[in-house]
């Protein structure tokens, strides 16, 4: 049974992160990664990590995403608007493509994980995820709340109006 | 009675109550204008109008159902459905009341108890706006894509403030499960007491979410026609329309969860002890059970009078005004609140949130002193 979640969750995710890519569309390329960001939070479901799943949709489906189609309903594409990409911007898409993949690779590759042995189902619940990152992971959790912090105010300062530039 | 039943019996019956409950807030809406507005209201079909929901449905449901030329056929369609899914799907982790026992087994008055229940919650309402924005878009009018694009900014913004204003609240009961902070609440300590300000900028939250007046923006007539429902016609308008009565009906049950105790009432302990000692164990737990439920209706219902009311007394926000409220207003507030509330737990002094409240009025009685004499400046010179 949970099995099949598994497969169905899978094939879910893969079809539709292949359908981002396919799609002429770039409002239904949005509406593809939302299902895959869906099919993600099932496997962190099945993972027992509640707290993350949550996140994961609040986060990248409920706040990132609605940006996204925010601005892309703003540009209004069509298919006759459609500019060709250069060739060399796609030979870089790919090679950078590419190079996540091999990174991802190694990092399985390395790791190691019987399928028999223990792990503790409760490490992703959100009581033992915060002890983890305020204890061990403390630096790394406060310096991407910097990073944050750095952002927030980058978009502040670009989005601000310069003295005597007229306003609306 | 085995308890999947039971289970599945007390998840179709939260169903069911939430479905017929929005049916009769259309009914009681029209009431409370009439009130309001000293008239009387629907009164034609059935007493006092009570066939009303019903005869409206059958409209919605004879009436032409029309999809524009040029719509994206196959989202135009999922955008309604959209919104009334996450409609419903918000009140699965509200616990409307603590337990029934019933012959070996305590089962739990809530669809499903889960230890991130608040932030579900949360979630389900970041997904809200798709069903608007998606509707918006794929009808193909300039009016409804004004309006779809309002709705996903619109709810964005006050996203925020709601989040920091349940963190205060997050923080004072140590859980992020529904049922925990509502027991946090036992004996009277409602969260409201020690939560002024974040409950105020919880309720201003609610209503933006929800898109009820003086937030219905995305829907404002004066300026888009109908907002992201132009286009829509038959039982998708009524699903769409429906689907805000349901969300109204969702976040009374939060607030009330959140701030007003839920099922908890002053003086519960003394009426279960006394009817467990005149009906016996299970039979009295049953009943006092029964009447936090109803309490608990009592309190959501109270809710959605009060969405009411205020969308009969308010007129509509400015877009702007809307937009200066959530960012300059109410998120400097919220995280001054989150700040205090956090220094009170350390302290130990659990009303220093109260003082979050002082100052945010003392804030706004200088920025309106300042401002007025501007203003009067401005009209010497």
């Amino acid at each position: 049974m949970i099995q099949n979640v598994f497969w169905f969750l899978t094939f879910l995710a893969i079809i539709s992160a292949c359908m981002v890519v396919f799609s002429r569309n770039p409002i239904h390329s949005v509406l593809y990664l939302i299902i895959t960001f869906f099919a993600l939070s099932g496997h962190y479901l099945l993972l027992n990590a509640q707290f993350l799943a949550v996140v994961n949709i609040i986060v990248y489906a409920g706040a990132i995403m609605v940006l996204f189609l925010f601005v892309i309903m703003f540009l209004n594409l069509r298919r006759e608007t459609e500019v060709q990409k250069p060739i060399a911007v796609k030979f870089a898409a790919v090679i950078s493509g590419l190079i996540l993949l091999a990174v991802l690779l190694g990092a399985l590759l390395k790791a190691d994980i019987q399928p028999g042995s223990e792990v503790d189902s409760q490490i992703g619940l959100v009581e033992n995820l915060g002890k983890v990152l305020f204890s061990d992971f403390l630096l790394p959790f406060e310096l991407a709340s910097v990073l944050f912090l750095v952002a927030m105010v980058g978009a502040i300062m670009l989005g601000k109006r310069d003295p005597g530039e007229p306003t609306i | 009675m085995d308890p999947l039943i039971v289970n599945a019996l007390i998840i179709l019956s939260i169903f069911g109550i939430t479905l017929l409950i929005a049916t009769y807030s259309t009914w009681a809406e029209r009431k409370v204008a009439g009130f309001i507005q000293d008239r009387l209201g629907p009164n034609r079909a059935g007493w006092g109008g009570l066939m009303q929901p019903l005869a409206d449905a059958g409209k919605m449901f004879f009436k032409e159902d029309f999809i524009p030329a040029h719509a994206n056929k196959w989202l135009f369609i999922f955008g309604p459905s959209l919104a009334m899914l996450t409609a419903c799907m918000a009140s699965a982790v509200i616990p409307f009341g603590d337990s029934f026992i019933i012959g070996e087994n305590i089962v739990l008055v809530q669809a499903i108890e889960v230890n991130i229940g608040i932030l579900y919650v949360f979630g389900v309402v970041s997904l809200g706006v798709y069903g608007l924005m998606i509707g918006g878009w794929a009808s193909n009018n300039k009016f409804s894509l004004l309006g779809a694009v309002r709705a996903a900014s619109q709810n964005i913004s006050y996203e925020l403030a709601m989040g920091l204003s349940i963190i205060a609240i997050i923080l004072m009961s140590g859980s992020l499960s529904l049922r925990t902070i509502v027991e946090g609440q036992h004996g009277g300590n409602w969260n409201i007491l020690y939560q002024p300000l974040g409950f105020i900028i919880f309720l201003t939250c609610a209503f933006a979410e929800c898109n009820r007046t003086p937030f219905d923006l995305p829907e404002c007539e004066t300026e888009l026609i109908g907002g992201y429902h132009t286009e829509y016609s038959s039982m998708k308008l009524g699903f769409y329309l429906f689907a805000e009565y349901i969300n109204m009906f969702a976040s009374s049950a939060v607030t009330a969860c959140l701030f007003f105790g839920g099922f908890n009432y002053p003086g519960m302990d003394a009426v279960q002890n006394e009817l467990i000692k005149s009906l016996g164990e299970s039979t009295g737990h049953n009943i006092a059970t029964g009447i936090g439920i109803a309490v608990m209706f009592a309190k959501i219902l109270f809710g959605i009078f009060f969405f009411m009311w205020v969308r009969w007394t308010l007129p509509r926000f400015r877009y702007d005004q809307l937009m200066n409220l959530g960012w300059k207003g109410l998120i400097p507030a919220a995280i001054l609140n989150v700040i205090l509330t956090g220094a009170g737990i350390l302290l130990e002094m659990r009303w220093l949130s109260w003082v979050a409240v002082l100052i945010v009025i003392g804030i706004a009685v200088l920025q309106a002193s300042i401002s007025q004499k501007k203003e009067l400046r401005a009209q010497r010179a």
